[in-house]
């Protein structure tokens, strides 16, 4: 849902590359994770491939042979592409797992056996 | 590489899976000009589902078990002959790429979870090695040491250093490529849909819906499609389609370092009521990282649609081998399906009634393994040359072939 002329000029996003909501119920209240050391913001419910690719990131592995970057493909936990450890759980899909607060989310370019 | 099909060739061979690779290969060594015909793509029918176990360990003793120890060997040869051609001064990427066929004589361990199982192997194992196969058992802590996350629960196990595996569509690319150098034409998308015989009953030829191609020799190498074929020329193959599925787990670290079998693996192959359908746990890593965990069998004809309790039990399976699978994700599920000969035998040679109509079919669960040998014998059958061992058993007319085919009413394919 881009923004359209009739909203005015196009203002820097104050809420990363959400999209805004609806008039109606907020989105609850923020907290933040890690990932590779950085602070990322996130609302309840949302996953920790969501909060990730809403703050501009989209690069979350690289391939094991290649060196390829990967992220969110299917966004439906099909293609394991988006595949990262949290908690220091391996392997866990990034477009499935729900964000919660101060979880350390690592990327993880090496297959783990969890 | 979709070039018209020849208007003769002194073989056709029908069906670009793993096992007319071979004959084709095999055949145009011999000298022959071969054509090969394949439906679809080639290697994406049964052997695009195949697992890709080259196993002695599994063979029943006797002409399955003569087949496996000589077509062990012709891989081990093959994959040499393609390191070698990949390192030439002359080679290219083309024998590199050739060359990474997967193939690794990784070994097998046959585990037993309890004394019965275990007391079965060892029966087993004086029998294999009287016939050639090195079957060497070895505790539950040396079993440990091999295969590290193992379940500890182990009475005893026997190792097969001679089981091997390989990719099998690389493999299929491989052998497809020698036979092309050998001047084999490749047809692919080239669906038979005639054989033609003269008025002494022999073949002359095929018919495909891209030209016809008369011949004196036909191939049919069609799997769980065989039947079909060998209808075209009036005949009767008693194949039927048995169904295997198998489970894909995401991309590990080195888990299982060799090829794992329950010590039932070898009952299910031939288990007295084929019909009901059967798991038998092996449990190997690729080269890829994922871990394939296989397989079921089935006789459902043709039916696509996977059996989720089959599957979870297969699962169950596994994890009780190896209590680390239980926390790993399983990426997907497929299926596929043997071409299953009611006596358990391959089916190679001259078809009883159609003179010019040779077989090589009926693999089941062993195509991929047996492919190689299974191509010499029959080249040797088609220029009545010496075969490599004893062709008898393997005869499309013997009796053991239609005797178990009117008991079993084999599921039409
Ligand atoms: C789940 C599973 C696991 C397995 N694991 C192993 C294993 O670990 N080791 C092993 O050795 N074997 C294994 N097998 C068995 C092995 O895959 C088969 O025995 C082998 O692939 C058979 O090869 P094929 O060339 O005879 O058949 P296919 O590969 O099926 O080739 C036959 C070809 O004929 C073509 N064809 C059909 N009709 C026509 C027509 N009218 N005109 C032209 N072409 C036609 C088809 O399209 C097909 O490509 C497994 C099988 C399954 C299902
Ligand atoms: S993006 Fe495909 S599984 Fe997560």
């Amino acid at each position: 849902m881009r923004e359209s002329a009739a909203d005015g000029p196009r203002r820097p996003p104050p809420d990363g590359l959400r999209v805004p909501p609806p008039a109606g119920p907020s989105r609850g209240a923020a907290f933040t994770f890690r990932f590779d050391g950085r602070q990322i913001t996130a609302y309840p419910g949302e996953t920790i491939g969501a909060a990730l690719l809403a703050a501009g990131i989209r690069r979350l592995r690289t391939t094991r042979f290649a060196g390829t970057p990967r992220g969110l493909l299917c966004g439906i936990g099909s293609c394991f592409d988006c595949l990262v450890t949290v908690d220091g759980r391996g392997s866990q899909r990034a477009c499935l797992t729900p964000a919660i607060p101060d979880a350390e989310v690592e990327v993880q370019d090496v297959p783990r056996a969890t | 590489m979709r070039e018209t099909p020849p208007p003769t060739a002194d073989a056709v061979v029908i069906g670009g899976g793993i096992v007319g690779a071979c004959c084709a290969d095999a055949l145009s060594a011999a000298g022959l000009r071969v054509a090969i015909v394949e439906r679809h793509g080639l290697a994406g029918g049964t052997t695009a589902a195949g697992e890709g176990n080259i196993l002695v360990s599994d063979k029943e003793l006797g002409p399955e078990l003569e087949l496996a120890l000589l077509s062990n060997r012709l891989w081990t040869e093959l994959g040499e002959e393609l390191q070698a051609a990949a390192v030439a001064p002359t080679a290219g990427p083309a024998d590199a790429a050739a060359a990474d066929i997967e193939l690794e004589a990784k070994g097998g361990l046959m585990v037993a979870m309890t004394d019965a199982g275990h007391d079965a192997i060892t029966t087993l194992a004086v029998q294999q090695r009287a016939a050639g196969v090195v079957a060497e058992p070895i505790d539950a802590a040396a079993a440990a040491e091999l295969e590290p996350h193992l379940t500890p629960g182990l009475v005893g196990a026997m190792h097969y250093p001679q089981d091997q595996q390989v990719q099998p569509v690389k493999a299929s690319a491989a052998v497809l490529r020698r036979a092309r150098g050998r001047g084999a034409s490749l047809h692919p998308h080239t669906p038979v849909t005639g054989i033609t015989r003269g008025r002494d009953g022999r073949v002359t030829g095929v018919v495909t819906r891209r030209g016809a191609i008369s011949t004196g020799v036909v191939v049919n190498a069609a799997g769980v499609w065989s039947r079909q074929l060998a209808a075209m020329a009036g005949a009767d193959l008693p194949i039927a389609p048995r169904r295997g599925q198998i489970l894909v787990t995401e991309p590990l670290p080195l888990l299982v370092h060799r090829k794992v079998y329950d010590a039932d693996y070898v009952g299910t192959v031939g288990a007295a009521d084929p019909t009901a359908a059967a798991i038998s746990s092996v449990i190997e890593g690729t080269r890829a990282g994922t871990i394939l965990i296989g397989s079921s069998r089935e006789l459902v004809g043709l039916d696509r649609r996977s059996n989720l309790p089959l599957l979870a039990r297969m699962a169950a399976r596994a994890m009780e081998l190896f209590p680390v699978l239980a926390d790993v994700h399983l990426l997907r599920t497929y299926l596929g399906f043997r071409p299953y000969s009611p006596d358990h035998l391959p089916i190679i040679g001259e078809d009883g009634e159609v003179a010019g109509l040779f077989h090589a079919t009926g693999h089941e669960g062993a195509g991929i393994g047996l492919a190689p040998a299974t191509g010499a014998l029959l080249a040797s059958l088609v220029t009545a040359t010496t075969p490599p061992l004893d062709p008898a058993r393997f005869a499309a007319d013997r009796a053991s072939l239609h005797r178990a085919a009117a008991d079993a009413e084999p599921v039409d394919a």
